[in-house]
C-alpha cells in the first residue's frame, strides 16, 4: 500500500475507494451461507431440529454489535450504550405491535421498524452532543450513563412498558400483508436476514464512501483530521446517529420475532455483550459483529449445556486472552492466517 | 432527616474507601480498571467466610480483607494488568470487564448466587440516640474508620516522601520518571494498596449492603461516579464526590425510590457535560 505514483493521488484515492467497495468472493461466501442455514435448520432436513428463532436472535445480535462497529471500529468512539437504542427500539415497536392489535398501520413490521429507527435516531442525534466531548473515558461513562437512565425509565414506567415483567403479547400484522410469522421462525429468519443485508449493505456503502475515509481519519487523529478541513464534530454527529437508528432496527427485529420486550433489552450487559461480541469478531471489518454474534452465541449455547451458569467464566476468559494475545478479533486472526499462506505479508 | 443524613454520610465514607484505589490507579497510569469492585467484593467474601464458616471474629475480618486483596491486586498487577498500560482504553475496559465475569462467576460457582450477610459482634449492633436521631452504632463505626483512613491517606500524599512522589507522578509521569522517580514500583505500590483498601470497604460493606456475585458490576457505576465527579487528582475531590453521592442515594432511596436511581444518574451525565474535568478539580490540564 505504498505511494508507488506519486504523480497521480486523486486517481490513487478514488481508485482505493472503488477496489474497497468491491463484493470479495468470500463476503458472497458469507451471504450465501446465511441463506443456506435456512435450509440446513429451516426444519426441511430430517433429524436437524429447527433452529431458526435461535438464529434470528443472532441476527438482532449481530446488526447490534454492527452498528457499534461504525461507531467504534470506523469513528474510534468507545460506547458502552449502543443498547440504549437496542432497547429504545425494542420498546417503540414493541408498543406500536401491541397497540395495533395486529392490524395494518400500528402493526405492520416494516412501519414499526422505521418508527424504531427514526426514535432511536433522534435519541441518537440528541444524545451525539455528550459524545462529542472530553476522553475515552468521559465518552464511556456519558454513553453508559445515558443507557442506564433509560433503562430505568423503562422500568419505572410500568403503565407503558409492563415494568419488569415487559411488554407481553407483542403481535405484528404479516409482512407486507402477504407473510405472517410463523411459529418455527421461517418468516421471522428470512425477513431478519433481509433486513440484516439492507442495513449491511447501507452501512457498507457508507464507509467505502469519502464520509467513511474521513471517519476513519478522525479515529486515527482528530487534531490532524480538523486541520485538512474535515468537519470533525458534523461527521461524528452523524455516524452516532446512523448507528443509534439502526440499533433500533435491530431491538425492533429482535422485538418484533420475539414478539415481547423486556427491560432485559435495553439493560447494561446488552450493551456490553454486543460490544464483547464486536471485538470477538474483529472491530472495523464490519462482519466483526456478525461473525462474532455467531460465535457468541454458539458459545453460549455449547458451554451452556455444561455448565450452566458458569459460561460468563469462560466468556471473561476468553476476552482476557483475547486483549493480550490476539489483535483484532477472530477475522484479524483469519487475516493473518490468509497473509502468510499466500505470502502477502507486507514487510515495510 | 438526621438519620438519613447519618446513613448516608456512613455510606459515602464507604463508597469514598471502595473507590479511593480507582481514582489514584486511574489518574497515575491513565488506565481505566472497571474490575476494581472485583477487589471489594474479594475483601467482602473473605470475611464473610471467615466469619460464617470459621467463626472468626469481624475485628480480624477487616484486616484480613485488607491484607489479602491487597495481595491479589499485587499479583494481578505483575502478571496481567502490567501488559495493558500501553493498550488502548478499549482494550483496557474490555479486559477488564473480562476480569469482572470471571470473578463474578467464580464467586457464584464457590458462594453461590444468593445475597449473603454476617452477623454483626454485639458491640456494634443496635442504636444510640444522637441529637434526637436514632443512628447504627455500625455506622459510627464505619464513619469513624472511614475518617481515620482518609486522614491517615491524607497525612501519607501531603506530607511523606513517598506521597509527593506519588503526586509527582500523577501530575506528570513521563516527568518524574526522568527526575529518577521509580513511577512503576510506586504504581505497583499504589495498586496494591487501593485493592487493598477496596478489599477492606468490601469487608465493611457486609455489614451494611449485603455481598452478592453480581457486587462488581452493581457498583462499578458508582465507582465511576465517584471518579467523573471528583476528578483523579487529588483525593478530597473523591472525597467529597463519595459523600454527595452517599448522602444523595440514601436521601433518594428514601424519600423519592421510584426515581432515586434516576437523579444519581442524572447528576453524572450532567456533571461530565458540563465539568469533563471533575466537580472539584481546580483546572483542567
Amino acid at each position: 500500500m505504498s505511494m508507488t505514483q506519486p504523480t497521480k493521488p486523486v486517481n490513487d484515492a478514488g481508485a482505493r475507494l472503488l477496489s474497497g467497495a468491491r463484493w470479495r468472493w468470500y463476503e458472497v461466501l458469507f451471504w450465501v451461507a446465511a441463506i443456506a442455514l435456512f435450509f440446513v435448520f429451516g426444519d426441511f432436513i430430517p433429524g436437524i431440529p429447527t433452529r431458526l428463532m435461535l438464529l434470528s436472535e443472532i441476527i438482532s445480535l449481530g446488526l447490534l454489535a454492527l452498528s457499534i462497529d461504525l461507531v467504534l471500529g470506523y469513528a474510534g468512539i468507545v460506547t458502552l450504550g449502543q443498547g440504549a437504542f437496542f432497547g429504545l427500539g425494542a420498546y417503540v415497536a414493541g408498543l406500536m405491535a401491541k397497540n395495533g392489535m395486529g392490524a395494518f398501520p400500528l402493526s405492520d413490521p416494516l412501519l414499526g421498524l422505521l418508527a424504531a429507527a427514526a426514535v432511536s435516531g433522534a435519541a441518537g442525534f440528541v444524545t451525539s452532543f455528550l459524545v462529542l466531548r472530553g476522553s475515552d473515558l468521559t465518552r464511556l461513562m456519558v454513553t453508559l450513563g445515558v443507557a442506564l437512565i433509560l433503562a430505568e425509565l423503562a422500568n419505572q414506567m410500568r403503565w407503558l412498558t409492563g415494568g419488569a415483567d415487559g411488554l407481553q403479547g407483542v403481535m405484528s400484522s404479516p409482512i407486507l400483508g402477504i407473510w405472517d410469522f410463523d411459529l418455527w421462525g421461517h418468516t421471522a429468519y428470512v425477513y431478519s436476514l433481509v433486513v440484516l443485508f439492507v442495513c449491511f449493505w447501507l452501512s457498507r456503502r457508507i464507509v467505502h464512501s469519502t464520509f467513511g475515509l474521513s471517519l476513519k481519519a478522525i479515529k486515527g487523529n482528530a487534531l490532524r483530521a480538523r486541520a485538512i478541513g474535515v468537519p470533525v464534530n458534523a461527521r461524528l454527529v452523524a455516524i452516532y446517529t446512523l448507528a443509534a437508528a439502526i440499533a433500533g432496527i435491530a431491538g425492533a427485529l429482535l422485538a418484533q420475532t420475539t414478539q415481547s420486550a423486556s427491560p432485559d433489552m435495553i439493560a447494561f450487559h446488552r450493551s456490553a455483550d454486543a460490544l464483547l461480541i464486536l471485538v470477538f469478531g474483529g472491530a472495523g471489518y464490519l462482519y466483526g459483529g456478525l461473525i462474532g454474534a455467531v460465535l457468541f452465541r454458539v458459545m453460549q449455547d455449547v458451554i451452556g449445556n455444561i455448565t450452566l451458569q458458569y459460561w460468563q467464566f469462560w466468556l471473561g476468559l476468553v476476552l482476557v486472552l483475547l486483549v493480550l494475545f490476539v489483535r483484532g478479533g477472530v477475522i484479524g486472526l483469519m487475516e493473518g492466517w490468509w497473509n502468510r499462506l499466500t505470502r502477502k505479508g507486507d514487510a515495510p | 432527616m438526621l438519620t438519613i443524613l447519618f446513613d448516608g454520610v456512613a455510606y459515602g465514607m464507604l463508597l469514598f474507601v471502595l473507590a479511593i484505589g480507582l481514582c489514584v490507579t486511574l489518574g497515575l497510569m491513565n488506565f481505566i480498571n472497571l474490575a476494581h469492585g472485583a477487589f471489594a467484593m474479594a475483601g467482602g467474601y473473605l470475611t464473610i467466610v471467615m466469619m460464617n464458616r470459621y467463626g472468626i471474629s469481624f475485628y480480624w475480618g477487616l484486616p484480613a480483607a485488607f491484607v489479602f486483596s491487597a495481595i491479589l491486586g499485587a499479583v494481578l498487577e505483575r502478571t496481567l494488568y502490567v501488559h495493558l498500560y500501553t493498550k488502548s482504553h478499549l482494550d483496557q475496559v474490555l479486559f477488564s470487564i473480562g476480569l469482572v465475569f470471571m470473578a463474578t462467576a467464580v464467586v457464584d460457582y464457590f458462594m453461590g448466587a444468593n445475597q449473603q450477610t454476617i452477623n454483626l459482634p454485639p458491640a456494634l449492633e443496635g442504636r444510640v440516640n444522637f441529637l434526637g436521631a436514632s443512628i447504627g452504632v455500625y455506622r459510627i463505626f464505619t464513619i469513624v474508620l472511614c475518617g481515620l483512613l482518609t486522614i491517615g491517606l491524607q497525612f501519607v500524599l501531603a506530607k511523606t516522601r513517598f506521597g509527593s512522589r506519588l503526586r509527582a507522578a500523577v501530575d506528570d509521569g513521563r516527568v518524574a520518571r526522568g527526575m529518577g522517580i521509580d513511577v512503576t514500583k510506586i504504581f505497583a505500590l499504589t495498586f496494591a494498596v487501593g485493592s487493598g483498601l477496596a478489599g477492606l470497604g468490601g469487608a465493611l460493606s457486609t455489614g451494611i449492603i449485603s455481598m452478592d456475585p453480581t457486587f462488581p458490576l452493581k457498583y462499578m457505576i458508582y465507582f465511576l461516579i465517584v471518579i467523573s465527579v471528583g476528578g483523579t487528582t487529588t483525593i478530597t475531590g473523591p472525597f467529597f464526590a463519595s459523600l454527595l453521592l452517599g448522602v444523595a442515594d440514601v436521601a433518594g432511596k428514601y424519600y423519592a425510590p421510584a426515581v432515586g436511581g434516576f437523579i444519581i444518574y442524572t447528576i453524572m451525565v450532567a456533571v461530565l457535560i458540563l465539568r469533563p474535568q471533575g466537580l472539584f478539580t481546580k483546572a483542567s490540564r
